[in-house]
């Protein structure tokens, strides 16, 4: 769809009230699967295997293998419960979502249908502007997540055209929790940026637990938006469409701003919303309709006859509740205390999503200020131009070595900011990274003097000037001796040196 | 000991003489490669046949000779359905859409027949992912019953059962979703018996319905299953549903049962609904011989009404093909097994349709269809639903007859073997010759079947069922043994004695080549 | 049973395309007849499986059987892809694929 046929985003708000919902997949941390005991490729431990190495018989559904469940699994999905607020279920089943495709080893997923393990819980959103919003949770489910699929041939390596496709089993059975929002009204302008916060909140109650890595894009963790138009003072719900594929927090926003006003546009043309599923494209910022699912009309749930009900005693839960970490929300209040940031300050980084980066930065040693700075000045401008979440770019403890290579005096800021660009090139820690480039600060004064004696030679007349106390007359011998060291000495030092050459 | 001894011996005879250093497995276990190589081109009750079993033996015999322990079957020959995954041979579950396919893993209770060291001959027939009760449904052609090649050997396990009452090997491992252990072996003259479910690992067991699929053994003697499910019985954290029970012996109680008085006191419990309409004239009579017999050694026999035993079939096919339409759902041509490409090519959804088309057969395409039906939307809670209910009030007769007894007896199967082709175009009929074995399944219970005589109608063997409240798998190969032993006294041997396939018949059904010797 | 009547042609087609099974004309025929048998036979479960009657899905009760969460034995990706029909060495290998990811 062109741009042209988008609503203006405030037209689109005058005339309909957009309602949200989310289903957010999260994959578990733990060492091996949800029923099997292969190696979990969403624990980082084991994320760089090679295609098809992290199977057991059960991951490929060989015929004759069984599920057993995975007892962490089930205690990271109650405390994960837990910390959304929900109501765990004293008895709760496994049930098997019955569809073909080829990414699903056994032709049926092994979910939750009627039974989930947690349900009715909420969780406080904050918004830019302050203005706290509480998203209602319907359902969090104990999951299977699928393998995954390569297309080969066709110009875009997309499904459509491809000439055929490989799959790799190692994500098969990896353990996801699927948590379902109720119905979210009344979010209105601050629509796009509430299904940022939320999942964004979501995020950081799964690091916070330490379930999982939650990297978005790795697809730690994933958001399926549900956007519908309600005509104001109709009183009507809209008919719904459900995004997928959003792979960033960015992308998530963007994604229903986009349905907003698409929708908006068809309703106000007379036309009509028609109930499917969509994809993000993450390069042209825009939507498409999925393929129509012959088979989900009809997933045929029944309860899984190989696996037992799941009873948590009261005990269990009540011991995992004591053991929640601080709520996200109570923690920030924490953090920017410590911090000592003013309140503007700290919503630049919490609404940037970099609390956590922020957090690990400055206890990888890096100065509060130094680290704020950093991720969100100069990593966050590169994460924009690429458009991924900064996080994606570089990890905090290298943040934290550039930071420290800095205080140093190693390096400058600006040469900082080239090796940023190594390290996020993939050319190692910020210290190989200075050392691969040579970009270390000349802190050799015999250098440093034998550069400022070539340039003292070219312009003789300058030390007579210092002499005569026309000091900023050093500036150009500073210049010249800047440029003949590529910019990596301390220009005070320099100067420094000039000033004794002349007063010696 | 004779070539003709050493196939007709029961298992636990063979274990005693192997123990005893009077026979090597090589030798036990070549006799049985003979007889197969003799009888089963024509018999048909293996897929696959070994090629390790001699040398799987010679190691017995090398680490016997060495002092290794030695578990007590050791050295005995074990055939293997064909719905069980092994490594070293083919698992096709007798359908197209696995042919060649070999396991990369053992299935638990084959891996715990190679811990205790029996030699796996090869691999029985069976119908089609075990959706029949003839094997006319396999898609590598049917069994024939030892007793009468124009007859049916039962089903699914009809391999199983037809190997070990011909005499091709002296125990059979099979498999019991609604009576595929029970009804093969009332129609061969051979034991059977279904554990409790949950006794018995399933993992590695080809799934038909999981919530009623059992593993366990086939035999010609009640204290062989017993041996046979004391190697492979037991908790297997890899079944979920496995019970992590501590068993007793199944040896020593069939052995108890075999003394005399063993009978005395037990209150058997004749089921109403198990003994009258429907079944065969000479079924009947032999199955009130048996109790009249049980009676005279003790046993106090009281009329026991299931009143929703009318329903089981019913229910039982809702829930078979529901699990089941999802249970084979794997078999899509992408992991393992056929792919048929459709002419020009297709799509990978169109290669699935083609695949399975061509690779699963009539009846395991009816019994999908079904299933895919009963899970439907809209459908669920009238077929599915409903069927779970009765299940519910089928456990509740179970609970109330064991209130009152302690075993319950019925014929195990309806009729004596059928000509093939008799049932084939006609499903529901041939449903119902489960009609006393289902039950069992869908609470859950143990159930034992042995032979009880031949039909005087037409010379073939009968079957007769006993069934004990969960976990009680013991009392069923106490009492078992005793009835067994109270019948081969009066008929002068075991039954299998009488078989045109004895080795020592006078006229064999099969002129066996005898070529070698 | 109104709401379960004798099933028609076209819904068993649409049943054996859930089931990914293709039927000839023939099959087709013959299976609908077949079913419509099974099913007016078995339908009479639901005359005694009343609302105050719960449902059996395990034949014998139980409940949080769990597995620790340590990596066990896995398979070579030899072993894993030595039943495939059609592999790159590493992957196994499909046709295009037309519907979407669920």
């Amino acid at each position: 769809m062109a741009k042209a046929d988008l609503m203006d985003f405030d037209k689109a708000l005058e005339l309909f009230e957009p309602v949200l919902g989310f289903e957010v997949h999260v994959e578990l941390n733990t060492r091996t699967k949800m029923f099997s005991s292969a190696p979990n490729p969403a624990n980082n431990e084991f994320h760089d295997a090679e295609p098809n190495t992290l199977l057991t018989p059960v991951c490929l559904g060989l015929p004759g293998s069984l599920p057993v469940v995975n007892e962490q699994a089930v205690r990271y999905s109650i405390s994960f419960g837990l910390a959304l607020g929900c109501q765990i279920a004293s008895s709760s089943r496994f049930a098997r979502k019955n569809y073909f495709y080829p990414d699903l080893s056994k032709n049926y997923q092994i979910s939750q249908y009627d039974e989930p393990i947690a349900f009715d819980g909420s969780v406080e959103v904050e918004l830019a502007s302050g203005r706290t919003v509480t998203v209602g949770i319907e359902r969090a489910h104990m999951e299977e997540d699928a393998g995954k699929l390569t297309h080969v041939g066709g110009a875009t390596g997309r499904i459509q055209g491809a000439e055929y496709s490989l799959v790799d089993y190692n994500r098969a059975g990896v353990p996801l929790v699927e948590v379902v929002t109720k119905m979210i009204t009344g979010a209105e302008h601050d629509a796009p940026e509430l299904a940022k916060a939320y999942v964004a909140a979501i995020r950081d109650i799964v690091l916070a637990l330490g379930i999982s890595e939650a990297r978005m894009e790795r697809g730690n963790l994933r958001c399926d938006a549900n956007v519908s138009l309600s005509p104001r003072g109709s009183g009507k719900l809209g008919t719904r469409t459900e995004t997928k594929n959003v792979n960033s927090l960015r992308s998530v926003e963007r994604a229903v701003r986009y349905e907003i006003q698409r929708q908006a546009a068809i309703l106000h043309r007379g036309g009509t919303i028609t109930q499917e599923t969509r994809h993000w494209h993450e390069d042209t910022g825009t939507t498409s309709p999925g393929r129509p699912k012959s088979d989900s009309d009809d997933y045929r749930y029944f309860p899984e006859p190989d696996l037992l009900p799941v009873e948590p005693s009261a005990e269990l839960i009540e011991q995992l509740r004591a053991a929640l970490p601080e709520a996200p929300a109570v923690h920030r209040r924490r953090l920017k205390e410590a911090w000592g940031f003013t309140d503007l300050e700290f919503q630049d980084v919490a609404n940037a999503g970099l609390l956590v980066e922020l957090e690990e930065t400055v206890a990888a040693g890096a100065a509060p200020a130094q680290a704020r700075k950093w991720w969100t000045g100069e990593i966050s401008r590169l994460a924009n131009a690429s458009s991924v979440d900064p996080a994606s770019l570089v990890s905090p403890a290298n943040v934290a070595a550039l930071v420290a290579l800095i205080e140093a005096g190693e390096i400058t800021d600006r040469i900082a900011r080239e090796v940023l660009e190594g390290v996020i090139a993939g050319e190692g820690t910020p210290a190989e990274v200075v050392e691969k480039r040579g970009l270390k600060v000349v802190s050799d004064d015999t250098l440093l003097i034998a550069a400022i004696d070539e340039a003292l030679a070219a312009q003789p007349d300058v030390l007579e000037k210092i002499r005569d106390g026309k000091v900023q007359a050093a500036g150009a011998v500073i210049g010249a001796v800047m440029k003949a060291m590529k910019g990596q000495a301390d220009a005070a030092r320099v100067r420094e040196l000039v000033l004794e050459r002349a007063n010696a | 000991m004779s070539a003709h001894e050493l196939i007709s011996a029961t298992a636990s005879v063979l274990a005693d003489r192997l123990a005893r250093g009077e026979v090597s497995s090589v030798e036990v276990t070549q006799a049985h490669l003979d007889r197969i190589a003799a009888v089963d081109g024509e018999l048909h009750a293996f897929l696959h046949v070994s090629a390790e079993a001699l040398e799987a033996a010679a190691a017995v015999d090398r680490d016997r000779a060495g002092g290794a322990a030695m578990s007590p079957l050791a050295g005995v020959p074990v055939a293997i359905k064909d719905i069980l995954c092994t490594y070293d041979m083919p698992s096709t579950a007798g359908s197209r859409i696995l042919e060649g396919w070999v396991p990369p893993y053992d299935a638990t209770v084959v891996k715990r027949l190679r811990e205790a060291r029996l030699v796996p001959l090869g691999k029985t027939n069976l119908d089609e992912f075990a959706m029949g009760s003839s094997t006319e449904f396999s898609a590598y052609g049917p069994t024939l019953n030892p007793w009468d090649l124009e007859r049916i050997p039962g089903g699914s396990g009809g391999g199983s059962a037809a190997a070990v009452s011909a005499f091709e090997a002296p125990l059979a491992l099979g498999s019991d979703t609604g009576g595929s252990i029970r009804q093969p072996a009332a129609v061969t003259g051979s034991v059977g018996m279904k554990p409790t479910y949950g006794g018995v690992s399933r993992y590695g067991a080809i799934a038909l319905a999981s919530s009623l699929d059992q593993v366990g053994p086939v035999t010609r003697s009640v204290l062989d299953a017993a041996l046979l499910h004391d190697v492979i019985g037991g908790h297997d954290p890899h079944d979920s549903t496995s019970l992590t029970d501590a068993w007793p012996s199944f040896a020593d109680a069939a052995r108890a049962g075999a003394r005399e008085g063993a009978l005395k006191g037990v209150k058997v419990g004749v089921i109403k609904q198990l003994s009258g309409e429907g079944f065969q004239a000479g079924v009947r009579g032999r199955f009130a011989e048996a109790l009249a017999l049980m009676e005279a050694a003790g046993a106090e026999l009281v009329e026991v009404s299931a009143p929703h035993f009318e329903y089981a079939i019913d229910a039982y096919y809702l829930i078979l093909p529901a699990e089941a339409s999802s249970n084979l759902a794997k078999f899509d041509s992408v992991r393992f097994g056929l792919r048929v490409n459709p002419p020009g090519g297709g799509t990978v959804e169109d290669v699935m349709a083609a695949t399975r088309g061509a690779g699963l057969g009539p009846e395991v395409k009816r019994r999908i269809i079904l299933g895919t039906y009963a899970l439907s939307a809209g459908y669920y809670d009238a077929y599915y639903g409903s069927a779970q209910k009765v299940r519910t009030l089928i456990q509740r007769d179970f609970a109330d007859a064991f209130a009152e007894v302690d075993v319950l007896v019925s014929p195990a199967a309806p009729t004596t073997a059928f000509k093939f082709g008799e049932k084939i175009d006609d499903p529901l009929a041939m449903y119902l010759n489960d009609v006393a074995t289902i039950p069992a399944n869908l609470a859950g219970v143990p159930g034992i079947g042995l032979p009880m005589g031949l039909a005087p109608e037409d010379g073939l063997p009968t079957g007769i069922q006993f069934m004990a409240p969960v976990r009680e798998d013991a009392r069923l190969y106490r009492v078992g043994a005793a009835l067994e032993a109270l019948l081969e006294s009066s008929w002068g041997g075991p039954i299998l004695r009488q078989s045109p396939m004895h080795p020592e018949a006078e006229s064999n059904a099969i002129s066996t080549k005898k070529g070698g010797d | 049973m109104s709401e379960t009547a004798a099933l028609d042609s076209a819904q068993v087609a649409h049943l054996a395309n859930l089931a990914r099974i293709e039927l000839s004309p023939d099959e087709l025929e013959k299976l609908t007849g077949e079913l419509g048998v099974i099913l007016d036979s078995i339908a009479k479960v639901s005359e005694v499986a009343t609302p105050d009657v719960p449902a059996t899905s395990h034949p014998v009760p139980m409940s949080n059987v769990f597995r620790a969460d340590e990596p066990g034995e896995t398979l070579t990706t030899e072993q894993a892809l030595s039943g495939a029909p059609e592999h790159d060495g590493t992957r196994f290998a499909v046709s295009a694929i037309l519907g979407e990811e669920q």
